[in-house]
């Protein structure tokens, strides 16, 4: 049997609108994930020690407050400093559209905005994060 | 009566009309789906009539506008008198940005204030803070001081104008800060109009922006009121708000019950700490939101109206008319807009502006369709306030009071909102309380499931979202301006501070913090500790920590 993929679902910073990541974190169990969620306000630094320490495949970043040009490249960066930049990163919420391509150049898999499936969300995780660490 | 009992003659009619003129339609035409329900997943019939409401009386539960239980609205003559308050929240980047904003809302029309604040405000920290990194004015204003708050209201008659301010667990270091500002400026506290949201117990629930533990967190609630009432005694020192829950998922039923009875438990804290009920009762305030269910919403504020008198009057004996009121601010539902085809989401504001104003609201925010993607630019607030006033001015809605009471579907869903809340009244209750409820997750549970079922049932198309699931558009055009924080905002912020720590009287400071953080050991009511902190020019995030350090932070129990 194919191992489980394992996800860590967290929110960055301050950011307290945590309806999405729930709802994602849910949506990933019911599709056969491991999900580990970490809860509100966890550092960059907090979320990669998780990430590693739980040895998962991906990490799914939420953040709604507009702070995510400065959080999420971060995570990337401590993940490579780290020697965990196989770990792949994706992150969603309340982003406008000029900041996507920055977002992804910054090393983010994927970025997700308002009125994405649950599916295709599913869909990227089953295809990027697949065991084959 | 007998054969004449006019109940008993439309039984037989409708019998008559399932059998005959109803059925031959269903076999030529069927309907389009074989179950209909509102935006909250309650099943809704094809048609409501008189038999609907079988112990129906007007009298008892609908009686007559200002009067118990004010199911018609709270005022005799509504908006005939007076339009609700046009109170566009707002804020970005610095106290500069966001008076520049004010100023341009007030030009066109709007009639209160109300600020939104940053995420490091929210959690009690100034903009220098580490914790602060990259959330400096982004989805509200950065106030960490009392400067900041002079500078957000520079030119602007606070003397004359309310303001609502959306902010928790500091409310009462900003609202001292409102204060001392006003007291500089020679404006007595006693003319000073409007309200803090200060509702801790839905931040546990649903926002999620707290700093301290539920006790310590409502001992600082009840000393506002206590403060309030004797200081400030036009000001709304609450504004339960159902809001915050609704956008996190909850059904209009959870919305109500959960905000309903978080007030109830504010009731119960303020008359332990000796307040008489007709005291403070009367500055309690309600916040709600509106989705895109027109009359699910409509049926929600009148439901709540009801039930509020109830329990002020039934249960905890007020005897002051105006504790019995169940006064609300209303927002439309920015978790109902959508990043695709931006524009529809004035229509969706529209219809759940005019829900608002069907409800009998007393003020009301309309989001900009912008905000799927940001902090509204100044155009699209113009647009959402304009939106406002064509309701107010074009639509004749504000002609007549509850001009849907009556509807026989409209008092059959008011009445189902009213029995949801009470069942949940039970749960709660049965769970030992709002807070033992919190510590266990009840209220986060429950959020949480509706939320996925919302999702899910979008994503399986059995809801149908113009633009997102259905009548999806490949090539769309981007039709949103761009609004950016900028770095000169920032830097001018952190100049400010550090102007700020250096130039202010040092043992004054250091007293005022010391004799606050002695009276947080204590039982005393914290409010003119904070004040004077705030006179001797501590910043929000020193009141803060201080805070922080006697009372201890709060951990969420973990669940999705």
């Amino acid at each position: 049997m194919a191992k489980k993929i394992r996800v860590l679902m967290a929110k960055p910073g301050l950011d307290g609108h945590d309806r999405g990541v729930k709802v994602i974190a849910r949506a990933l169990r019911d599709a056969g994930m491991e999900v580990i969620y970490t809860g509100l306000r966890q550092s960059p630094d907090d979320i990669v020690a998780a990430a590693i320490e739980e040895d998962v495949d991906a990490i799914g970043l939420s953040s709604l407050s507009g702070a995510h040009m400065t959080l999420f490249p971060k995570v990337v960066q401590i993940l490579k400093k780290k020697k965990a930049g196989d770990i792949v990163v994706a992150g969603g919420g309340i982003i406008p559209p000029e900041d996507v391509p920055k977002l992804k150049k910054a090393g983010l898999k994927g970025v997700f905005g308002p009125g994405t499936t649950l599916q295709e969300i599913v869909d990227f995780f089953q295809k990027n994060a697949g065991r084959s660490r | 009566m007998g054969k004449d009992d006019p109940l008993k003659v439309l039984r037989e009619r409708k019998k008559a009309w399932e059998r005959t003129t109803l059925k031959e339609s269903l076999k030529a035409l069927p309907e389009r789906k074989k179950a209909f329900t509102t935006t909250s997943f309650i099943p809704v019939e094809r048609l409501y009539t008189p038999l609907d409401l079988p112990s129906f009386d007007p009298d008892r539960d609908l009686a007559m506008p200002g009067e118990y239980p004010f199911t018609r609205g709270i005022h005799p003559t509504m908006y005939r008198r007076r339009l609700w308050t046009m109170r566009m929240f707002a804020g970005y980047g610095s106290a500069e940005d966001t008076n520049a904003r004010f100023k341009y809302l007030i030009a066109h029309g709007e009639t209160g204030l109300s600020v939104a604040f940053d995420m490091p405000t929210l959690y009690g920290y100034d903009t220098s803070d580490a914790e602060a990194e990259g959330e400096f004015g982004t989805c509200g204003v950065a106030v960490s001081s009392l400067r900041d708050m002079e500078l957000l209201f520079r030119g602007i008659d606070v003397g004359t104008i309310s303001t609502s301010m959306t902010i928790n667990s500091p409310a009462a270091v900003l609202w001292a800060m409102y204060l001392v500002n006003a007291e500089n400026r020679k404006i007595p506290w006693t003319k000073l109009r409007g309200t803090i949201q200060n509702d801790i117990l839905k931040e546990y629930q649903a926002q999620k922006e707290w700093i301290f533990p539920p006790e310590p967190s409502m001992r600082l609630v009840v000393d506002t009121f206590e403060f309030g009432v004797k200081k400030v005694p036009q000001w709304n020192t609450i504004s339960i708000s159902g809001y915050h829950i609704r956008e996190a998922g909850a059904t209009a039923a959870q919305e109500l019950a959960f905000t309903l009875r978080n007030g109830i438990e504010y009731v119960k804290w303020g008359l332990e700490r000796g307040l008489g009920i007709d005291e403070f009762a009367p500055r309690l305030s309600f916040f709600f939101n509106s989705h895109n269910d027109l009359f699910e919403e409509i049926a929600k504020y009148r439901a709540a109206r009801r039930i509020w008198a109830r329990e002020m009057r039934e249960t905890f004996g007020a005897r002051n008319p105006r504790s019995w009121w169940l006064r609300f601010h209303t927002q439309t539902a920015g978790v109902s807009l959508t990043k695709q085809q931006p524009l529809n989401n004035i229509v969706r504001t529209t219809v759940q502006a005019l829900a608002a104003v069907l409800g009998g609201t007393q003020s009301l925010h309309t989001n900009s369709y912008d905000e799927a993607y940001q902090v509204p630019h100044e155009d699209a607030a113009r647009i959402a306030l304009r939106t406002q006033q064509i309701l107010a001015y074009e639509s004749g809605v504000a002609n007549t009071i509850d001009p849907l009471g009556g509807s026989y579907f409209l008092e059959w869903l008011t009445d189902y909102m009213e029995d949801e809340a009470y069942r949940y009244f039970d749960r709660i209750d049965a769970l030992g309380g709002v807070v033992p409820a919190i510590r266990k997750g009840f209220f986060q549970q429950e959020i949480a499931n509706s939320a996925y079922r919302y999702q899910k049932e979008v994503d399986d198309r059995e809801r149908t979202i113009v633009g997102v699931n259905d009548y999806v558009e490949a090539d769309e055009a981007e039709k949103v301006e761009p609004l950016r924080v900028t770095k000169e905002s920032f830097n001018r912020q952190i100049a400010r501070l550090r102007a700020i720590r250096k130039a202010r009287n040092a043992r004054k400071w250091e007293r005022a913090l010391a004799a606050l953080r002695t009276a947080a050991e204590g039982t005393e009511n914290l409010m003119p500790r904070i004040v004077d902190a705030v006179r001797a020019e501590a910043t929000l995030g020193e009141i803060c920590d201080t805070l922080r350090e006697v009372f201890g932070t709060w951990e969420e129990p973990l669940l999705y």
